[in-house]
């Protein structure tokens, strides 16, 4: 019987490759263990190897090809002697083994980027003001802007140096700082051993000094072992020494649920950080939000806790060819303007409120979102002023429910615009359990798009 | 591999960190001989674990395994050594890449690859995922995602023992790149100064994601991590599930007898990558064969079985079939068994 070979899911986000190029020829012989082919996905270049053995009987799917969706087959084994020609006929679609439909297509389309993924995005957000009509475009990466932001502020100032675990050689366990080695060397591109308590102290106590690190957790759920260092010593001192020392210091790195990575690698820390004076919390959206912010807050003479999140890495937005494009901290944006009802949110969050706003578009509904961008300091007036205009509020975010962002903005709301309120704030947030493995119910332990409309609608009383 | 050494190893249990410094390696020069029972044991043993890792590598390519998944494949002498030097009682925990802990402490492979695929039937009913899996009754600890969260936690397991007062060990494993977290060291000192019956299992399969253990580590020489606590350690051929044994033997009695904390470096190696989406750019292939070809903890063992004819190619043949029927039922349930119901999200907060 011939085998199918099928374009192999590499990484827990990969939902298509580009074969880059095969490795075996047609009528190659096979042995398990062989590299086949190097794919690329939206991490790396990996290689494929044969888990079946035979005689490399068809190649279905050519070199250079794009965005080959993970299980379509890319080629055919036959057994030694069989007839190639009869294994190069239509391929069943997928094996029978893989029918387990609920299981990755559902947890593909909670996590997905807003589909069709790249070219959409950009579009849906509105444009920010700040940028002056006519602004040339390039299209990027949410990856590529945090790598320019970096390389640039390096280039700028010397002191400015990046730190974390496989950062350089392996460049960025994410490939956030892909190519910085290559251009600022080890003395600025530095590897550190797996030990985030020691490098996080050791960052801070430079910023002290005067350096300014930015330094990359691998993702935050690691910075729990150093979060005594970013709270007690990051924070605290500027306070504590009446002014006199200062941590001009990034601590930076995905936050929040990648994909069926589970409880331990799936949390959601920005109410976390977002409640301690002295930090400044930042959570952006836009490719450009994300260059502009990151830009400001290697700049900024204070800790800044910088979240990103692995699922936007791959999205790409559009980023104005401007020099020193900065984005100021602490600023909200007007993601969608609307009347109807508010939708606050940040970072991936900004992509379900867009979903739902599209959705609820076609009920007559206009939704107005405000991307925070910057969690603290908070932009109330931005909120207040969009609540003022809508009378309605509904906050949206991945982390738990209890002192979670959206309750502090329900807050806020009530001493600063009770008497705009048509309905009570609602909170649409991550179920209040640790994140479970299973694809189903990681996919109900996350806000979806489904809530945030019925949730629009019963503000509306609809 | 394991650089070979030919000093004799130590008859006793050295009693302090001073001495263990000059202990040898164990290495398969110089360990006792397996019975034909304990040869053919390791082998079915080691031979599971290597199936099972590739079914599940199969698998994730195909989708049914999602997140993160660290194989255990090249380093299956580790686990195997230790669990035949092992008795009842004595606790397991390790990190992440736990597939092989779990097979070889004899949980059903059936309920691993389910909690691979995230289906009821897993062993943490889908809610744990391949990091992190546990069993109450095998006194298996996790399962952590947290590189090192263990170290502390294997050593609180040996705090139990001893409070208890019974003679179990707790058996703690961690990788080469675990080894510089301060909770390694902040562990040691306490399991030291307390006698605490742990024997921290080191294994050095030379790369910590893509970071090989010189660009990481001051000291490489992980059996001298204990020095300064006076806990003593050697270094272990950890490819030849002989050594692993012999230095299991020593290590466990030494912590039985309430000697306090021993250290084993196993000096190991993976095949794959760190997890499935690792591109392995940061060693050559040429490498991962040439250990594959001349160090296979796998084709030691069987070639040692055929040249001193404790069994037949057709019996090892037969052994090899069997093993296969285990995984093929494993990934058969685990492809087809039912996600949790969706009332598992609200459940096991809270006791
Ligand atoms: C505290 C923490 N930091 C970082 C990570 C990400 N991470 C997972 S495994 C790993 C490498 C660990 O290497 P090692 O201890 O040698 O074990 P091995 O994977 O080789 O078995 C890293 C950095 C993590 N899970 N936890
Ligand atoms: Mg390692």
């Amino acid at each position: 019987m011939p085998t199918n070979i099928l374009m192999p899911a590499l990484s827990p986000t990969m939902e298509q490759g580009k074969i880059a190029r095969w490795m075996k020829k047609e009528g190659d012989s096979i042995k398990s263990g062989d590299i086949l082919a190097e794919i690329e996905t939206d991490k790396a270049t990996m290689e494929v190897e044969a888990v079946d053995e035979g005689v490399l009987a068809k190649i279905l799917v050519p070199d250079g090809t794009d965005n080959v969706a993970v299980n379509t087959p890319i080629g055919v084994i036959a057994g030694e002697g069989e007839d190639a020609s009869a294994a190069a006929s239509p391929a069943p679609a997928v094996p029978a083994t893989q029918h387990k439909p609920e299981a990755a297509p559902v947890a593909a389309e909670a996590k997905a980027p807003p589909q069709p993924a790249p070219a959409a995005a950009p579009a849906a957000v509105a444009p920010d003001p700040e940028i002056p009509a006519g602004t040339a475009m390039t299209t990027m990466t949410v990856r590529e802007a945090l790598r320019d932001a970096m390389a640039e502020e390096m280039r700028r100032d010397g002191d400015v140096f990046v730190m974390g675990e496989e950062v350089a050689e392996y460049q960025g366990a994410y490939k956030v700082t892909q190519g910085l080695l290559q251009e600022f060397g080890p003395k600025r591109v530095v590897d550190t051993p797996i030990t985030e308590h020691g490098f996080a102290g050791l960052a801070v106590g430079a910023a002290f000094s005067g350096l300014r690190p930015v330094l990359e957790f691998m993702t935050f759920n690691f910075a729990m072992q150093a979060i005594d260092q970013i709270v007690n010593s990051a924070a605290k001192t500027l306070y504590m020494s009446g002014g006199q020392m200062g941590c001009p210091i990034v601590f930076r790195g995905p936050n929040g649920a990648a994909a069926r990575v589970a409880a331990q690698h799936s949390q959601d820390y920005t109410a976390w950080y977002s409640h301690i004076p002295g930090l400044k919390v930042v959570a952006p959206y836009t490719a450009a939000d994300f260059k502009g912010l990151l830009k400001s807050a290697i700049r900024d003479p204070n800790p800044i806790v910088f979240l990103e999140n692995e699922i936007l890495y791959g999205q790409s937005f559009d980023v104005p060819q401007i020099d020193d494009y900065l984005v100021p901290i602490g600023k909200a944006r007007i993601a969608r303007p609307g009347k109807d009802v508010t939708m606050v949110s940040w970072s991936i969050g900004v992509s379900y409120a867009l979903k739902a706003a599209a959705e609820l578009e076609k009920d007559g509904i206009d939704v107005e979102i405000v991307d925070l961008r910057t969690i603290r300091p908070m932009d109330v007036p931005a909120i207040v002023a969009s609540v003022k205009k809508t009378g309605r509020c509904i906050t949206i975010e991945e982390g738990y429910r209890q002192n979670s962002v959206g309750s502090e903005i329900a807050a806020r709301l009530m001493e600063e615009a009770f008497d705009y309120l048509d309905a009570p704030v609602t909170r649409i947030t991550g179920k209040d359990v640790p994140m479970p493995y299973a694809a189903n119910l990681e996919k109900l332990a996350l806000p979806n798009v489904a809530e945030i409309v019925q949730a629009a609608k019963a503000v509306l009383y609809r | 591999m394991a650089s070979v050494q030919s000093s004799a190893r130590p008859k006793t249990a050295r009693k302090s960190a001073a001495d263990s410094d000059a202990a040898a390696p164990f290495t398969g020069s110089n360990i006792a001989e397996f019975t034909r029972e304990q040869e053919l044991e390791a082998y079915k043993m080691m031979l599971l674990i290597r199936r099972f890792e590739e079914k599940a590598g199969q698998m994730y390519g195909m989708g049914l395994i999602g997140g993160f998944c660290h194989l255990y494949i090249g380093q299956e002498a580790v686990v195997s050594g230790v669990q035949l030097a092992s008795k009842e009682g004595d606790a397991v925990i390790t990190g992440y890449r736990d597939h092989g802990h779990m097979l070889a402490l004899g949980m059903d492979a059936k309920g691993v690859m389910a909690e691979l695929t995230g289906r009821r039937g897993g062993l943490s009913k889908g809610k744990g995922g391949s990091m992190h899996m546990f069993s109450k009754e095998k006194h298996f600890y996790g399962g952590h995602g947290i590189v090192a969260a263990q170290v502390p936690l294997g050593t609180g397991l040996a705090f139990a023992h001893r409070y208890r007062g019974n003679d179990s060990v707790s058996l703690t494993y961690f990788g080469d790149g675990a080894a510089n977290q301060g909770q390694v060291y902040e562990s040691f000192n306490m399991a030291e100064l307390w006698k605490l019956p742990v024997v921290y299992i080191i294994e050095n399969n030379r790369y910590a994601m893509g970071t090989a253990v010189t660009r990481a580590s001051a000291q490489t020489d992980f059996s001298k991590r204990g020095l300064s606590f006076n806990i003593p350690g050697v270094q272990v051929d950890g490819m030849d599930v002989r050594a692993v044994k012999a230095a299991a033997d020593q290590a466990i009695s030494w912590c039985r007898e309430g000697n306090g904390p021993f250290i084993l470096e196993m000096q190991t190696y993976r095949y794959r990558g760190h997890s499935m989406s690792d591109p392995a750019k940061y060693r050559t292939k040429e490498e991962v064969q040439k250990v594959r070809d001349e160090h296979d903890p796998i084709e030691q063992v069987r070639s040692r079985i055929l040249k001193a004819n404790m069994a037949t190619e057709d019996e090892l043949k037969k052994i090899d079939a069997g093993v296969r029927a285990v995984v093929a039922e494993a990934a058969e349930f685990a492809t087809n068994d039912p996600e949790p119901d969706a009332s598992e999200l609200w459940t096991d907060i809270l006791k």
